[in-house]
């Protein structure tokens, strides 16, 4: 029987030949992310009653929420994963300033095509640009799988995005997976597996299917994945990976639906306040006044990221009394820009560099919002209270966009600049 | 199980976990008493006080939308909320809210009939809901969910298989399950 990409890792995974959508299996994962919420996790395990995780070489536990701690509590949690750590033998454990689990993951070689990455975050979706399926579970599920080292899951059904055309100057990934999610809604891939395939993805960076694979959950997505190509490979050469074959959907397994998008004249996007889906096009708000800009997270902290912010504020300043925050994905990402000379860059404009992190994505600190301010951010999420304050406003844009309206303190097309 | 019985609290489409449970409390609450306090905070600040055991929200398409955070179901139980009905759920906080032993019903029909502060009793093994003169059927959820609900969520039920030997440790990663075990 033809079968899709994330049908063949689930039967795989699950030691069957074949599976069907809708059929539960029952899975052990190749990896298990946890993050700050390892401790919370940790209390739930030892209710279990059992003494020793099932693998603790298959456990990734990296601390990026809130990191550095922001106060007593925190640095409290922080201490107590340590602690468990340590005495369950944890082997991949990435302590604060290794950057965001979403970027340590793939980056220290955790995701190999045709791998099931499970983790206690809604992003762990991001995976599936390496052809991995990887999806997000709740803090209860990421105990039993500790002490059992197994989980049930329903086969999704398949949705295929067939993206054709070359992105224009200052039009990039970001802008795609807004528009997408503009059309389809917050709920247009509910427990579904969204495909991402044609030529416009081949074309497209590893960086940039991170981009879509990430923002897939935002229209309910339980997987965002791309067939692995020589573009993974060159991805995955230098990195202490393990060995792989490569999977491919057959090219005649049936699949749910199938949604086609040419990205040749599409302009910068905006997701408005408070729902991911709320998105217009960029000349639809433009002159909206900002308070706070912010380049970087898991969807948009990538040398390439940083590398477009700079482009367009190269000899540029940033506009006064705005807040520029910057943070890399990850240690590695930062270094590199460093060397690059982009960050100097970054700050010669008037950026304020964060350390590698979740930083003020999700309102715990490091760039919290006032009432009544407006935040550019290319984040993937915009919903109220999301940025610490529930009288705040939070706009979602591409780097691109947001390095412009940072500079002209006001959301602005970025392609006036470049 | 028995029945449910409350007053219904109806709210829109794509309730997100955000507003159910503020991100910046995530890493500093770990009672669910005192997450229970937060329940809804961001989308209604009067809930929490005037919410009475028992109670029922109703909501429209993909409750619980957003990040995986588990808080966002447990506060809810834990304010006393005896179950959710809505058009539809999002995947994480559906499994999340059978893991802390919290009915997620998605019921459509209920979803957009029931009104707010209507009386709403549900009888979950039947696969019932009554509210007013109407009445909705529902697939009743599978023995193996009836399980986990009944021992009070995912934790005290694998607890239980556990202890009894009707779930087994993988032995070297690989996969060992107990004869008995049916799922």
């Amino acid at each position: 029987m033809p079968q899709t990409l994330s049908q063949k890792i689930l039967a795989q995974k699950a030691g069957l030949d074949e599976v069907l959508p809708g059929q539960i299996v029952t899975v052990t994962p190749d990896r298990l992310l946890t993050h700050d919420n390892t401790a919370a996790i940790s209390q739930n395990f030892k209710q279990l009653g059992v003494e020793s995780v099932w693998d603790p070489g298959r456990l990734v536990i990296v601390l990026d929420h809130v990191v550095p701690a922001a106060d007593e509590k925190t640095a409290t949690n922080h201490k107590v994963i340590r602690e468990f750590v340590r005495r369950q033998g944890v082997v991949h454990f990435y302590d604060v300033g290794v950057g965001i689990c979403h970027q340590v993951v793939p980056e220290k070689g955790h995701v190999v095509p045709g791998s099931l990455i499970l983790g206690s975050d809604s992003h762990t979706t991001t995976y599936g640009a390496l052809g991995a399926f990887s999806t997000g579970i709740g803090r209860s599920e990421a105990a039993v799988i500790w002490a059992t080292g197994q989980i049930w899951l329903t086969v999704p059904q398949t949705m295929v995005i067939q993206v054709t055309g070359s992105f224009p100057r200052g039009v990039s990934a970001k802008d795609l997976i807004l528009h997408i999610i503009g059309d389809l809604g917050a709920d247009g891939a509910l427990y579904r597996a969204v495909e991402f395939r044609g030529p416009a993805i081949g074309q497209m960076s590893i960086s940039g299917r991170m981009v879509l694979c990430n923002m897939s959950v935002e229209m309910g997505a339980k997987a965002g994945i791309v067939e692995a190509d020589e573009k993974t490979e060159a991805w995955l050469k230098g990195r202490p990976a393990q060995s792989y074959e490569l999977v491919t959907s057959d090219p005649e397994a049936p699949v749910e639906q199938i949604h086609s998008y040419c990205v040749d004249n599409l302009c910068p996007q905006v997701a408005c306040p408070h729902t991911v889906d709320n998105v217009k096009p960029v000349e639809e708000v433009v002159d909206t006044e900002i308070h706070q800009a912010l380049i970087g997270t898991c969807t948009n902290g990538r040398l390439e990221d940083l590398q477009m912010a700079a482009e367009v504020l190269r000899g540029r300043k940033v506009a006064h009394g705005l807040r520029l925050l910057v943070l890399a994905a990850s240690a590695q990402v930062y270094r590199k820009a460093l060397a690059a000379g982009i960050l100097g860059e970054l700050t010669a404009a008037g950026a304020v560099i964060l350390n590698p992190g979740c930083g003020p994505c999700l309102g715990a600190h490091q760039g919290v919002l006032a009432p009544g301010e407006v935040c550019l951010s290319t984040a993937n999420r915009n919903f109220r209270g999301r940025m610490g304050c529930n009288e705040a406003f939070v706009y979602l844009a591409s780097p691109a966009t947001v390095a412009a309206s940072a500079v002209a303190g006001r959301i602005t097309d970025p392609r006036e600049m470049l | 199980m028995e029945r449910i019985r409350g007053k219904a609290w109806k709210y829109g489409d794509d309730v997100n976990t955000d507003v159910i449970f503020p991100g910046k409390y995530t890493y500093t609450i770990s009672d669910p008493q005192e997450m229970a306090q937060h329940a809804l905070e961001d989308l209604d600040p009067g809930f929490v006080h005037k919410v009475a055991p028992g109670d029922v929200i109703v909501a429209g398409k993909n409750f619980g939308c957003g990040s995986s955070r588990e808080q966002a179901a447990t506060c809810l139980k834990y304010a006393g909320v005896g179950a959710i009905i809505a058009t539809s759920f999002s995947r994480i906080f559906y499994r999340n809210a059978i893991n802390q032993g919290l009915p997620a019903l998605a019921v459509p029909e209920a979803a957009e009939m029931i009104q707010a502060g209507q009386t709403v009793t549900i009888d979950l093994a039947e696969g019932q809901i009554m509210a007013g003169e109407s009445s909705f059927s529902f697939p009743p959820p599978s023995a193996f969910v009836m399980g986990i609900m009944e021992d009070g969520g995912l934790i005290p039920h694998v607890k239980r298989e556990l202890a009894t030997h009707k779930l087994v440790r993988p032995v070297d990663g690989g996969l060992k399950r107990g004869e008995d075990e049916t799922r």
